[in-house]
């Protein structure tokens, strides 16, 4: 934590940008990481939590070592969207937000990718899969497209 | 370097790519460009370049907004037009590079347009094509022209002249010239530009700060990541101009993280800017000195509400608060404060680059200039526009966007994202105006417009934006964190088929109850999806209630599918694609769908060859099909075809 905390000055407005690269480094906010973060800033532990689950990008939990985002945006709305997490639900076993239990895989859904032209989207890690179908989810998800 | 020297340096680089020896390879490189292949095109690109030995400069521009024919590659020989290629494939490379360039065979039958002033026999000229050429592109002026990565081509475009003719100025003639350009925010409310400077400039207190809003959070829009990924100066000298017009120091640029390459073009124009004496302290020599700090968002919808956005850069919760106060009295830590959107901000470097009399020239009486637009959903051409105000829904979606795919019947579009409303066919031909559309019940919004055919069910539509909106909703006061739960209940129940005449009358009662009560723009504008589906098209809510019918077959409780006995040709084509093993045949044997297992994702429907058309989706009837797979019966449509052609 230190050498994250050695890029601010420890202002209060420097809350969102400790969180993410805290998160970064870690892939989720460990309790304990928070704890440190609410002392260098000088905030309340109560604050730092206030903050982390206001916003949707904060993860309490491990992220699993692939994340599949799939788009809920108008544009894949109309294009089948909702056929394709159905569909990635499905084969990871898991539902949205949540990962597997080994730990390879996340799930989760964004507001829009801002690719409409090309619904509708799933994003493995930040590679934009365009133009899916649910007979394509498979494929996708093992590489093999 | 003075600012001419600046200039002089940047025209000679910018004119060396047009003088060259050699082939010039211009590639387009936003985020929708990537997402269609355009990296691996580059690579195919150089493979074969080098294969050939063809010496060439390659290049990678921004977005041109022509999205559905990504990936774009646009190709230059010496003294000869520039050919844009569409839809470009690695495996089509070696007829670009090899027979056009070694060969001379420019292959028109590929090719969309040429630039410059010569042509090639049979290729349109790329600014004629319907797509293009209603466009005028002031905002968007070097979008997919020049190198985002690359400040010395947009100096050489005329960049940053517009600041040193603001410097000329004094910060009153400046926002003067944005009043009598008639700029509106384009965020969504077009509260006019000069009048907001104007408060700002007035107010009490120092420092004064100005924020560009880049959480561009509407579902469907994607103009200001497009803007910023493919000319991000533009922004940030419109950002300059306002912070000298204003007395403002300190700038703050706000943009969503689900845009990353967006903030590293952001960061590496920062450094560019700085090397360049054109931002920090006594920028080109003057007095004047501004500083941008680039804030992440971390994922709320809300943030794109002013108040809410400051409160995100000063570490808070993004919770909106009431006004007044409003950001130009008391806004980032209680000081005046501005905010303008990405587009806002890009025009107002175009205005003071040329005068507020020539944007005004464009569009109409109360809405001046143009507008950018991000169209998708169901048309021909999806793409980013920006066209002049007062142009025709008409002449958007069939002019420039070519359609409906598939010969399908136009339904609405929506404008304004979750804030917006549904336009019917019947108002194709109102023209794009902030005051139109809202009379209409729907607004201009920040410009996604998502186009909806007749399989589009517009309650469905509905629910999707409530489920949009509660989910984003803060939660900090009642009627929007209660409110559009219960919309939300209620639709959920109408789309399965459960709903009641009653349930309807509830749910517009508590959309205008939410629409005065709530605290901020989210909220209040939350049930325009529902008032304006309900307006134009209250016969679906209907059907929904009173006979448990889906009319688009889009709601999946209300539909069923079914494979024909009489057509069916037993070829297996449903039974292996289906996702949920739903189906049982064999070959030569009619298929069957296990109702109880079919999750109706319609694919079965999408793969059953045209010729055969066995599969059918229905709301409200039952057709009676085997229980079992029986021998087929049917007669084969076409002599001599089997089944295991397909």
């Amino acid at each position: 934590m230190k050498e994250i905390f050695a890029h601010y000055s420890g202002g209060r407005e420097e809350l969102i940008p400790v969180l993410q690269e805290t998160q970064q480094h870690f892939r989720y906010l460990p309790e304990e990481a928070m704890q440190e973060i609410a002392r260098f800033l000088k905030v309340p532990a109560s604050t730092v939590y206030g903050v982390v689950t206001f916003y949707a990008q904060f993860k309490l939990t491990p992220l699993g070592r692939k994340i599949v985002k799939i788009c809920r945006g108008t544009a894949c709305h109309v294009r089948g969207g909702a056929k394709i997490l159905e569909e990635v639900e499905k084969q990871l076993g898991i539902k949205a937000g949540e990962t597997t239990e080994d730990l390879e895989w996340s799930l989760e859904t964004i507001a829009c990718f801002g690719s409409c032209a090309l619904a509708p989207v799933m994003v493995i890690d930040n590679e934009v899969h365009g133009r899916m179908s649910p007979a394509k989810v498979k494929s996708v998800l093992s590489g093999t497209e | 370097m003075n600012f001419e020297e600046l200039q002089k340096k940047a025209t000679a680089e910018w004119q060396s790519l047009s003088n060259l020896d050699h082939p010039h390879i211009i590639i387009g490189t936003a985020t929708c460009g990537r997402a269609a292949g355009a990296m691996g095109v580059i690579a195919a690109i150089k493979n074969e370049l080098a294969k050939h030995n063809i010496p060439a400069t390659i290049t990678q521009v921004g977005c041109i907004g022509i999205c559905y024919a990504e990936p774009l590659v646009e190709i230059a020989k010496p003294d000869r037009p520039h050919i844009v290629y569409g839809n470009v494939t690695p495996k089509m490379v070696p007829q670009l590079i090899e027979d056009y360039l070694l060969h001379d065979n420019p292959h028109p039958e590929l090719a969309m347009g040429t630039v410059g002033e010569e042509t090639i026999e049979g290729i349109p000229r790329l600014w004629e094509l319907p797509i293009l050429k209603p466009q005028v592109r002031i905002s968007l002026r070097n979008c997919g022209i020049i190198d985002p990565e690359k400040i010395d081509h947009y100096i050489a475009r005329d960049g940053y002249s517009g600041l040193v003719n603001a410097l000329k100025k004094s910060p009153q003639e400046v926002i003067d010239e944005i009043k009598k350009s008639g700029l509106r925010g384009r965020g969504g409310a077009g509260f006019p530009t000069g009048m907001k400077w104007q408060f700002c400039r007035d107010a009490q207190g120092t420092p004064k700060y100005l924020i560009c809003n880049a959480d561009e959070g509407d579902p469907g829009a994607f103009m200001d990541r497009s803007l910023l990924e493919s000319d991000p100066h533009a922004v940030l000298e419109g950002m300059l101009i306002g912070a000298y017009a204003m007395g403002a120091n300190d700038g703050y640029l706000y943009c969503r993280a689900e845009y990353p390459l967006a903030i590293e073009r952001l960061k590496l124009a920062l450094q560019q800017m700085e090397a360049y004496g054109l931002i920090g302290d006594n920028i080109l020599g003057t007095d004047f000195s501004f500083h941008i700090k680039i804030k992440e968002g971390a994922g709320a919808f809300v943030c794109g509400e002013e108040t809410a956005l400051i409160a995100s850069i000063e570490g808070k919760r993004g919770m909106p608060r009431s006004r007044p106060p409003f950001p130009a009295q008391s806004g980032l830590w209680g000081k005046p404060t501005n905010i303008n959107n990405v587009e806002t901000w890009a025009n107002v470097s175009a205005i003071l680059q040329h005068s507020g009399d020539w944007y005004a020239g464009y569009g109409t009486e109360k809405s001046k200039g143009t507008k950018t637009f991000a169209l998708a959903g169901k048309i021909n051409r999806t793409g980013l526009i920006e066209v002049p105000m007062g142009i025709s829904l008409r002449e958007i979606i069939y002019g420039i966007g070519g359609g409906i795919p598939g010969g399908k019947e136009f339904k609405a579009v929506q404008t304004g994202g979750p804030s917006g409303g549904c336009l019917p066919a019947t108002l194709l031909d109102l023209p794009v105006e902030y005051e139109s559309l809202a009379e209409a019940g729907a607004i201009m919004g920040s410009g996604g417009m998502v186009v909806m055919d007749s399989d589009t069910c517009m309650v469905d539509i509905a629910r999707y934006f409530l489920s949009f909106t509660q989910s984003e909703s803060c939660g900090k006061c009642v009627p929007c964190r209660v409110g559009t739960k219960h919309m939300l209940d209620i639709l959920e129940k109408i789309t399965r088929g459960e709903g009641t005449p009653e349930d309807v009358d509830l749910l517009l009662n508590l959309g205008k109850s939410i629409k005065v009560g709530a605290l901020c723009g989210l909220g209040q504008t939350a049930p325009n999806p529902v008032l304006t589906t309900y307006r134009y098209f209250a016969d679906e809510y209907e059907a929904h209630t009173r006979d448990k019918i889906c009319p688009a077959l889009a709601c999946t409780d209300l539909i069923t599918f079914y494979i024909l006995a009489d057509k069916c040709q037993g070829c297996g084509i449903c039974l292996r694609s289906c996702p949920a093993e739903a189906i049982t045949g064999a070959k030569r044997l009619v298929h069957v769908i296990d109702q109880s297992k079919c999750i109706k994702c319609g694919t079965c429907l999408e793969v059953c060859p045209t010729k055969f058309s066995a599969v059918v989706k229905v709301s409200g009837e039952e057709i009676a099909v085997p229980s079992e797979p029986v021998p087929v019966t049917a007669a084969r449509p076409t002599a001599g075809t089997t089944a295991q052609d397909e």
